[in-house]
């Protein structure tokens, strides 16, 4: 069938920030449907509160607001742009919730908007237990003993049918928040509460546990012309319990035979089917009993996902740019497969190789947590290998990773080769610890090898497939053998290249054989052991490939058929972690971008699968492959690109720097050793001396000794933090002795090579972030930020404004003063970010990184210029002159940039902010006043501003001066005020009205017991000492689960007023980007 | 590990490491893209003379297991793989992958780089090649393998077609409550004469369930002797090598055209369209593979089919008097024929699959409907 040409205007919507269970995986998906839909001629109107997106670059949609992404304001959006229709299945669960209430609410009836992809019905029979279960039913398939509660006693009567373990699974929640298993009636009761508590409907599943089983995921496509096929097959290598989002992954299924693989094919035609998404992705989960076969269907996502993105990396299909052509009438034989160009896309792409996901975990961050796995999903960010065998591609995303392992190293959180303890002993703990899915249990089962317990008896622990464990254990027998040639010398060509080919890294060979890196490099030249690339083709070879989607392995034949063009190679970020995200692969795509319009041949070099810049659409050439040393130059050997960019994908390639550069690699841009001196702390000092800038007293400590002796002449509070790290990573604001010698011996290992360094902290000092870009002669300003929140939280975790809002024109001159200076002295060619501290008029600089930062995209959504295009225009040699950017851009409106934390998911963690990055994602919201901008950003971040209700008040002393003119002014809104006591003494001393309310430790009528009773609407809540963190926890996390806008300083409490204001005066309107004045 | 080696015609030569059976043979080479279905690939009669490689690389992971069986052995020549499972995983496995190859005499090699020599099949066409681990001579075996005759315009058929008649009533498995057992069994209305060219069983399985008694005939039973045992339909096997090597089969077909419905697979169909005056070619490297989609041209639906196939009928040679189906959308070869007057109908592709997709599993039902209405 042609595509349809009775609509004309169509609106899709974005997934919004990133969080856990919903990341970068949906801006590749939109941005695919984007293209793919404008390719037909579509007018596209594009919501997505996300800045850091490709999708929301002008250019990818005709309008595209960056606005909330609530049924509100999508209402306004199709009021004004009057839409035919609305594609909602490729902005996540978010963007379906959307979708379902507008529909429910009769919107898309009156204004005539047609739902593709997926309607209400399908949405609804797919996302409603009961309704999945019925469905299920009448196609003959099983899903697991289960029932709906919509209270603890309709709860406790199912589970006498389910029995236990039993999984709690909240209804309309995203990567399964507020999900767990109980495994007894203890711990029954309070968790049904607490998933009561997370579904927006106030209700759960109680399923039987399927703990142990087989787990196995789909995905299926489906056109209107009923034909439907299957993309990928996905086999988890941890059994059902673990959510798939935290479980290690493989492509395609490995120990099911044609027979119950074809079974399993079967039932996902018929589900999808029966549920009726008409045309698109859908993702299908099964749990198959290892014992028997028996199949049990978990569960159907009518949408593109997570999975989806994945399966499209590993098959080279790409499963959203396909289903949005399918949304608008095409049929899957009407459609090319891009890869081979002769064949049609209604086929089942074959693999010749084999894909592992593994997820990237931060349970350092959130040290309150344990890092144990369950069926909610913890972990931020993923990594995919391809390899042509499972030991190769296994290895090769631990590597991937970048958690400092390159191999199946012993790195514990307990200690496994203290003195004294027998081999028996180790096992027995080895052994405990596998009892629990811990996020490093795949090192746990290696280590649990490598002493001799059997794949027989790990797998009755674990319930991992002895195939995997096989797998894993030959690694580790050859990991022996290895040991056993003690020493490189005896290293031989053979048994080098078969540890190549097993995947083992150059860096884990050398840790085996007590050498460097390098040694085992040399050794690889000498006999001249070199991988090759394959091509990514969806057909095993069968047809020739005309996309150049490469990955590495060692076998005979190299297919990267490299051209004679001038080229430049672009290494990415990595996985998604806290501090270094999608606005390092934003960055990165748009040096592609730029410079593939520029005529220079583009490589992409990333191993993240969620990502843009992992489609093969992206960049000329794609080689997915890990950002480490071995890899990139096993790539620029083949390559020789005539530049290399490392300065735009995050720590991981800037890391590599020098390295490469020593190697001989053509990095431009800024010099990495000019890099150096901006990140190594003795340098710069020297930099800053030379321009006679100012920053904050500081010295460097390899020992408690010395970190004492600086804190004193500083004085206390201090700042300290290891050196070298991105995302604030053990960084903390020391206010004692004490708890510096805590930090000092606890949270880091200070040595000569990894000094801590200690600062002084600028307390409620104002924040500056800068982005400038700079060809060696000019510098331009990009944006000048000012944070929200004071200096100590961290700039990630910080809400900011741009332009300042408070500081004088004088500051900000001076401000852009020393980033030139700066920018000259450290001879930048392209990105520059510097972040300040004002303190009474005085500007302080805390630190320079002469790279792309997090806030480029938000800074170039916001000024309308694309930034990292810019720079990566002038890193390949063009003057700022030549590109037409020579001034700072003044623009008539205000952005506010907020950030979105993934506290929901850690219940035993605080919410306060700290030097410590804890963000996953961040909003935007932009209008013309900035009360208005900082409510945007505040609904953008899913929190529900009250228009009447209660305040609640409680600060530490220092900030009561402040809480009188937020007192009143919130009063004179309407909103009735409560605090605790001394709080409320201090208000009503200065003429504030206020009733004042128990603190927990106070006892019953409390404050969190009052938030429980939904009495409370705000809450401002500052605090300080260990003490007082500690009373006031409960009050934090309650706030949290209601989802009540909470403020835990100051600056955020009055912009949460003056936003309230703000909406109070005035209905919120919306206006595009390309209205503000984007260009791309 | 012991070396194999494996010799190209166009004189390339593989090294790798020996599984299964030791020894030498030399067969056509062709590659097979199914992910899953090892067990039923090297079972399948329609491979003899012909040595398998696969482009998956990680095989023999869930053993061998006894309901799986396409024939009662193996019948392909040797078995190419990049990486041969090192463990046997699945409830349903006996026996392992190399045990099974070594009790039949099959000779494996793996640790090559299966990609670079399906490349090589896909530029050069499928080509004749010598496995081996007796000798070590690389120049040796190239010469052999250039010696080693092609299966154009040989009767492989006689060598896997059955001796003697049999009867088959056994239907497909299924999982229920949690075990291995046969689908409840079918009413079977429909008496069907199979000629086993090389049959598989999963057809004689799908018959059963969609409601055929069936009889197994040898290939080179006369036409007259099927029809006198009176059948409602005669099936035609799929089948090794050429369909022009086989003429007494044609001659038989010929005789029973317009006299009794006729559903063909593979070189079934290829057969029945030679009875029917066309012709077949060789393709260069034929389709191996559960991911081929077909269109059935009158509906315009597509269906992901298993294919194995190295011959297909030229599209000038069908006559006026025949529809042609459904097509192959990839390279637009002819999947599937229909005879306007006579209740007769075939496809390139195997609807039984196995391995591979079941889309078009409802073709056994259309063949039943047809046979309902008879002649």
């Amino acid at each position: 069938m042609p595509k349809r040409t009775d609509i004309k205007k169509i609106l899709l919507i974005g997934a919004g920030p990133i969080v856990i269970g919903q990341a970068c995986e949906f801006d590749y998906s939109g941005t695919q449907a984007c293209k793919s839909l404008k390719e037909e001629g579509y007018e596209i109107i594009l919501v997505n509160s996300n800045p850091a997106t490709i999708m929301t670059d002008p250019e990818f949609a005709d309008r595209t607001y960056i606005e909330p992404v609530t049924p509100e304001v999508v209402e306004k959006i199709i009021a004004r742009d009057r839409p035919d229709a609305l594609l909602p299945t490729m902005g996540g669960q978010t963007a379906l919730n959307v979708a379902l209430a507008l529909a429910e609410s009769g919107v898309l009836e009156k204004y005539n908007v047609e739902m593709i992809g997926a309607d209400v019905e399908t949405i609804n029979k797919a996302e409603d237990r009961n309704l999945f279960k019925e469905a299920m039913f009448r196609i003959g398939q099983k899903v697991p003993p289960s029932g709906h509660a919509k209270s603890l006693e309709e709860a406790w009567e199912i589970v006498e049918d389910t029995g236990f373990p039993a999984i709690i699974r909240p209804s309309f929640t995203l990567g399964g928040t507020g999900g767990s298993v109980a495994y007894s009636k203890d711990d029954f009761g309070a968790l049904v509460e607490f998933a009561l508590k997370a579904s927006p409907v106030t209700q759960v599943l109680i399923e039987k546990s399927l703990i142990g089983w087989k787990e196995y995921e789909l995905e299926v496509m489906r056109d209107l012309k009923d034909n439907v096929v299957i993309i990928c097959s996905i086999e988890n290598l941890d059994p059902m319990g673990i959510h798939t989002g935290d479980s290690i992954t493989v492509a395609p299924a490995q120990t099911l035979t044609d027979k119950e693989y074809q079974i399993m094919r079967n039932a996902a035609i018929d589900i999808v089917r029966e549920i009726g998404v008409e045309t698109g992705g859908s993702n299908i989960q099964f749990a198959v009993d290892p014992e028997t076969g028996e199949m049990i269907v978990i569960e159907m996502n009518p949408r593109v996902s997570r999975s989806s993105a994945l399966a499209s990396k590993a098959t080279g299909f790409p499963i959203a740019k396909f289903a949005a052509k399918l949304a608008v009438g095409y049929s899957l034989d009407e459609i090319k497969n891009d890869i081979t160009r002769v064949t049609p896309a209604s086929f089942e792409p074959t693999l010749d190789y084999c894909v592992v996901k593994i997820p990237r975990f931060t349970f350092e961050k959130f040290f309150q947590t344990e890092p144990i796995l369950s069926t909610q999903m913890k972990s931020v960010g993923e990594v995919m290998s391809i390899g042509r065998t499972f030991k190769e591609a296994l290895q090769k995303s631990i590597r991937s990773l970048e958690t400092g392992l390159y191999g199946f190293e012993e790195n514990f959180r307990f200690s496994l080769n203290q003195i004294g303890l027998s081999p028996e002993q180790q096992k027995e703990k080895l052994l405990a610890a596998l009892i629990l899915p811990f996020s490093d249990r795949l090192w746990h089962v290696a280590a649990a090898l490598r002493r001799g317990i059997s794949i027989d008896q790990i797998h009755q622990i674990t319930g991992i497939d002895p195939w995997f464990l096989d797998n894993i254990n030959c690694i580790i027998s050859f990991e022996k053998e290895i040991m056993r040639l003690d020493g490189v010398s005896n290293l031989d060509d053979e048994t080098l290249l078969s540890a190549k080919k097993m995947g083992f890294s150059d860096i884990y060979l050398a840790r085996l054989l007590n050498c460097e890196e390098k040694d085992i490099f040399h050794r690889r030249t000498e006999a001249e052991i070199y991988p090759v690339f394959k091509r990514v083709d969806t057909c095993g070879a069968e047809f020739e490939a005309f996309t150049p989607y490469l990955y590495s392995t060692y076998e005979e034949e190299c297919e990267a058929d490299v051209t004679a063009r001038k080229k430049i190679m672009i290494l990415g970020g990595g996985p998604n972690r806290i501090g270094q995200g999608i606005e390092f692969d934003y960055c990165c795509v748009h040096a592609s971008f730029a410079l593939k319009e520029d005529g220079y041949e583009t490589i992409m070099v990333n191993c993240n699968p969620e990502t843009v810049s992992t489609d093969y659409d992206t960049s000329d050439r794609l080689y997915f492959e890990a950002v480490t040393f071995e890899d990139v130059m096993n790539i620029v050997r083949v390559e020789k690109p005539d530049g290399v960019i490392v300065q735009f994908g995050g720590q991981t390639p800037l890391k590599l720097a020098l390295d490469l550069m020593n190697a001989g690699v053509p990095i431009i841009g800024t010099n990495p050793i000019d890099i150096d001196r901006a990140e190594n702390r003795k340098l710069f000092k020297e930099v800053l001396e030379k321009l006679e800038l100012r920053q904050p007293a500081n010295g460097t400590a390899v020992s408690y000794q010395e970190a004492r002796e600086i804190a004193e002449e500083i004085g206390y509070p201090v700042v300290v933090r290891p050196s070298y790290v991105l995302g604030g990573r053990a960084m903390e604001i020391v206010y004692s002795q004490d708890r510096l010698e805590y930090y000092m011996q606890h949270a880091v290992n200070a040595s000569p090579e990894h000094p801590v360094l200690v600062d002084d902290f600028l307390e409620d000092a104002i924040e500056i972030d800068v982005d400038a870009i700079s060809d060696g002669e000019d510098v331009v300003i990009g944006g000048v930020m000012e944070h929200i929140e004071e200096a100590g939280i961290h700039s990630g975790d910080s809400a900011c404004s741009l332009p300042a809002f408070s500081l004088s024109s004088k500051t900000i001159d001076e401000i852009k003063i020393q980033t030139c200076a700066l920018a000259r002295e450290l001879k930048v060619i392209g990105l520059i970010n510097i972040q300040f501290a004002v303190k009474d008029e005085t500007v302080y600089i805390i630190e320079v990184n002469p790279r792309a930062s997090r806030t480029i995209p938000f800074v170039s959504k916001t000024i309308g210029v694309p930034l990292a295009k810019i720079a990566a225009r002038v890193m390949a040699g063009k003057s700022l002159q030549e590109v037409g950017f020579t001034e700072e851009i003044s623009f008539p409106h205000i952005a506010v940039k907020e950030s979105v934390f993934p506290f929901n998911k850690f219940q035993d963690v605080d919410v306060l902010l700290g030097p410590e990055m804890k963000s996953t994602g961040e909003v935007m919201g932009i209008d013309t006043h900035f009360g208005r901008a900082f409510a945007k950003s505040q609904l953008a971040t899913g929190v529900k501003l009250p228009l009447e209700g209660t305040a609640f008040i409680s600060v530490k002393d220092s900030d009561k001066p402040k809480t009188v003119a937020i007192g009143k002014g919130l009063q004179k809104l309407g909103y009735h005020l409560i605090a605790t006591r001394g709080t409320a003494d201090y208000l009503k001393k200065n003429g504030v009205k206020v009733s004042s309310i128990n603190k927990v430790k106070e006892g019953s009528p409390h404050i969190v017991e009052a938030l429980e009773a939904k009495q409370i609407d705000i809450v401002i809540n500052t605090v300080f000492g260990e003490q007082s963190i500690k009373d006031s926890f409960s009050l934090r996390r309650s706030s949290l689960n209601l989802n009540l806008p909470y403020c835990t300083t100051m600056a955020g409490a009055s912009a949460l007023m003056g936003a309230l204001k703000c909406i109070k005066e005035n209905d919120l309107t919306i206006t595009s980007i390309q209205e503000y004045g984007a260009t791309s | 590990m012991k070396k194999a080696y494996l010799a190209l015609a166009d004189g390339k030569v593989f090294e790798g490491d020996h599984f299964g059976a030791e020894g030498e043979v030399d067969a056509e080479i062709v590659f097979n893209t199914s992910m899953s279905g090892y067990q039923e690939v090297i079972t399948d009669p329609s491979y003899r003379g012909q040595m398998v490689l696969m482009t998956y690389p990680l095989i023999g992971n869930y053993g061998i297991n006894p309901q799986d069986f396409e024939s009662d052995r193996p019948h392909l020549s040797g078995f190419i793989i990049k990486e041969l499972s090192g463990i046997t995983s699945n409830w349903r496995s006996r026996e392992t992958l190399e045990d099974f190859l070594k009790k039949f005499g099959i000779i494996g090699i793996q640790g090559i780089d299966t990609r670079a020599l399906t490349r090589r099949i896909r530029e050069k066409g499928a080509q004749q090649a010598v496995l081996s681990t007796v000798s070590q001579d690389p120049e040796e075996l190239v010469r052999k393998a250039q010696n080693s005759s092609g299966l154009v315009g040989k009767d492989l058929v006689k060598e896997v077609t059955c001796h003697e008649a049999y009867d088959w009533e056994e239907g497909e498995w299924e999982i229920r409550n949690g075990k291995t057992s046969l689908k409840p069994a079918v009413d079977k209305k429909s008496f069907v004469v199979a000629y086993d060219f090389g049959i598989k069983r999963n057809i004689l399985r799908k018959l059963a369930d969609a409601g055929c008694r069936v009889r197994v005939v040898p290939a080179s039973t006369p036409a007259k002797e099927v029809l006198a045992l009176n059948p409602d339909g005669v099936f035609l096997s799929n089948g090794p090598g050429d369909p022009a090597g086989v003429p007494y089969a044609i001659t038989n077909i010929k005789f029973l055209l317009g006299k009794v419905p006729i559903f063909g697979i593979c070189l079934g169909h290829q057969m029945l369209n030679l009875a029917l005056n066309g012709k077949t070619f060789k393709l260069r490297f034929g389709h191996h593979g559960g991911n081929q989609p077909v269109m059935d041209i009158p509906s315009g639906k597509v269906e992901i089919t298993s294919q194995n196939h190295g011959f297909a009928v030229t599209y000038d040679s069908v006559e006026s008097s025949i529809d042609v189906t459904s097509v192959n959308l990839n390279d637009q070869t002819i999947e599937g024929i229909r005879h306007k007057e006579w209740p007769v109908f075939s496809v390139q592709y195997h609807p039984e699959a196995s391995p591979g997709p079941h889309d078009s599993s409802h073709l056994f039902q259309q063949f039943t409907q047809l046979m309902k209405v008879g002649v």
